[in-house]
């Protein structure tokens, strides 16, 4: 693979992944709550795009790698959000079972696994995205600001594949998350 | 589809609903179904309201007119209620609608939003008591003393009153959103189904359900599919077949274990390594499935394709038909604006030789399975005058447009048709846009 079509993945994987993650704040705030058949979906995208995006860049520059070059053994097929994990306690309103049961499906289906194999840098925190490093912005809140009724978090712009990488990205998120915190 | 002649041709007929170019959302239609006999056509709404219309009698005979329908009921189904253990708005939006066999003079269906499915009775009253005994005409009570003579009411004609009461309602059944639900052979049982369940009911009996599929798996973080349409088989009352987000289809049989989570047959195509991309999960998940009417086949709708299973062969379809696969290189702009996670619906003729399915621009799309040959027509009030032929649409790939092609960067994504259904026995369909009901019918010379 040249490098500069493992650019263009490694842009498009990224983008990709903003997007997603855009949508899967913006469907929290859907009429009828979390779709559990379109959040499966997004994820899938997400952990594609994330898989094509880390490999485009071991291939790319193997020698900066700063996590180890193998995937981890997560044999597990589970859909895998970097999002940060104490998001869905906001959600919750009771300690009934019936809410438990279906936020578990929330906290449990978006959440990674606390422990995070892949990311051995010693300076993650917990409570920080997962992932590798910069899989997906890392400056969003970690606490998500409970919604008033009525409003809304912004869908993401339409944005075109000629989107450039880092700032972009940067940008495109911040100006989805300061509006909505 | 064809005669002697050729092609069939198809003929606006009516359409029904605001001509306002404002939609609004409360009036999207949601879901459209003809009952058993295609007298009655029903259309669910994001509102939570289900319209039913009639077929004129008096036009049934006159080839050109029979698919005239009239507005016969209106009623409010379902409304929006607020889950407050969970914070969570439901919905009142039909997802779907499914008649009943006709038993006697009323008509039953069952109507079903993300929760909670309702069994609704459709009455005729043509005729109203008058000449009580013991009641005022206005229905005051007489005073007792008053009265010196027996008198029996007589029942008197009065103009069509069509009365809509909820019969039945069945709640509290699903965690997950209801995609599906669908009335069993035997007339005595319907299954629903959510995300990650399939619940058996007996249609008078609303307190108890049995869970039949349960693919929930232990550890939430494990899931993988979910479970995206089912359908009892239309003769086999012990058969049904569900759906998933994968691009599989299984076939199960009630008799052989009170939960069926081991499925009978599994229907799946291997996909083409050569397709693959980041979004090959998302168009192969199926977003409907219906069996056929002699029950020998089903159809299922992914994305970009419909493919006819024979229900003797798991390893691959027998039929594959392209919808719109020029939207193939288009899949991450459909993914930013959402459009690819619209779930088209496609049914099947009365005699199973056509399958017809939606696509985007208002087009929907008709493969014509004896002959092998394919269709696209519009619905749109452009080709609205009465008896108007639909002229065939093409979309243009690539290179030279032709006069009367459309480039897919033309096509309006706004208006896509997702619903659209087809008589049991005659050659009238009804296509749902956004907020119209389109019929058509077909020609007659």
């Amino acid at each position: 693979m040249s490098a500069t079509t493992a650019m263009e993945v490694n842009i498009e994987a990224r983008r990709i992944l903003a997007v997603s993650i855009s949508k899967l704040y913006a469907s929290r705030s859907q009429r009828g709550g979390l779709r559990l058949h379109r959040s499966l979906l997004l994820s899938l995208v997400m952990k594609s795009a994330r898989d094509i995006y880390h490999s485009s860049r071991e291939s790319d520059a193997p020698s900066e790698a700063q996590s180890p070059p193998e995937e981890p053994m997560d044999t597990s097929s589970s859909p895998e959000l970097p999002e940060p994990q104490p998001e869905p306690l906001s959600e919750r309103n009771s300690s009934e079972t019936a809410v438990k049961e279906s936020d578990s499906e929330e906290e449990d289906y978006e959440s990674d696994t606390t422990e995070d194999k892949e990311n051995l840098s010693p300076a993650r925190q917990s409570r920080k995205r997962r992932g590798k490093a910069s899989a997906a912005p890392d400056f969003l809140p970690n606490k998500r600001a409970r919604l008033e009724p009525g409003e809304e978090r912004y869908a993401a712009p339409v944005a075109s594949c000629r989107v450039g990488a880092g700032e972009s990205l940067t940008t495109l998120s911040l100006n989805q998350v300061i509006p909505a915190f | 589809m064809a005669g002697p002649g050729g092609d069939m041709q198809w003929c606006f007929s009516q359409v029904k609903g605001a001509i306002d170019d404002d939609v609004a959302e409360a009036d999207i239609i949601s879901t459209v179904e003809f009952n058993h006999t295609g007298e009655l056509l029903a259309t669910g709404d994001k509102g939570g309201r289900v319209v039913i219309f009639q077929q004129e009698i008096d036009n049934k005979n006159v080839p050109q007119f029979r698919s005239e329908y009239n507005v016969y009921s209106t009623f409010q189904s379902h409304e929006p209620e607020f889950d407050y253990l969970k914070s969570l708005e439901i919905e009142e939006k039909i997802n779907k609608i499914r008649w009943l066999p006709q038993k006697n003079a009323a008509q039953f269906l069952l109507s079903t939003n993300d929760k909670t499915i309702k069994l609704w009775k459709i009455s005729e009253r043509d005729k109203r008591p008058e000449g009580y005994n013991l009641k005022e005409e206005d229905g005051r009570y007489r005073d007792p003393n008053t009265i010196t003579a027996l008198r029996v009411p007589v029942l008197i004609p009065m103009d069509l009153m069509v009365e809509a009461s909820p019969r039945r309602v069945f709640a509290n059944a699903h965690t997950y959103h209801i995609n599906s639900i669908s009335v069993n052979s035997d007339n005595e049982t319907y299954l629903s189904a959510d995300d990650l369940r399939v619940n058996l009911w007996n249609l008078e009996i609303t307190d108890r359900s049995f869970n039949i599929v349960d693919i929930k798996p232990a550890n939430m973080e494990e899931l993988t599919e979910v479970i995206t349409a089912a359908e009892f088989h239309p003769h086999q009352c012990n058969t049904f077949v569900y759906s998933s987000s994968k691009g599989t289809i299984r076939l199960c049989d009630m008799r052989v274990s009170a939960l069926c989570d081991k499925h009978s047959k599994l229907f799946e195509e291997p996909e083409n390594p050569s397709n693959r991309s980041f979004f090959s999960e998302i168009i192969s998940s199926i977003s409907d499935v219906k069996f056929s009417h002699n029950g020998r086949y089903m159809m299922t709708r992914d994305y970009l394709s419909v493919k006819i299973w024979d229900l003797n062969m798991e390893s691959r379809p027998v039929e594959t038909y392209q919808v719109h696969e020029y939207l193939r290189s288009k899949l991450c702009s459909l993914y930013e604006n959402d459009c690819i996670f619209d779930k088209f619906e496609c049914c099947w003729n009365g005699n199973d030789s056509v399958v017809m399915t939606g696509s985007y621009n208002n087009f929907f799309r008709m493969f014509d399975r004896g002959h092998r040959r394919d269709a696209t027509l519009e619905a749109s009030r452009e080709n609205s005058k009465p008896l108007q032929v639909l002229k065939p649409r093409k979309v243009c790939t690539g290179g030279k447009r032709k006069k009367d092609e459309i480039s897919v960067d033309s096509l309006d994504f706004n208006k896509k048709i997702l619903h659209t259904a087809w008589h049991p026995q005659d050659n009238i369909i009804a296509v749902a846009t956004t907020n119209n009901l389109y019929i058509f019918q077909d020609k007659v010379n």
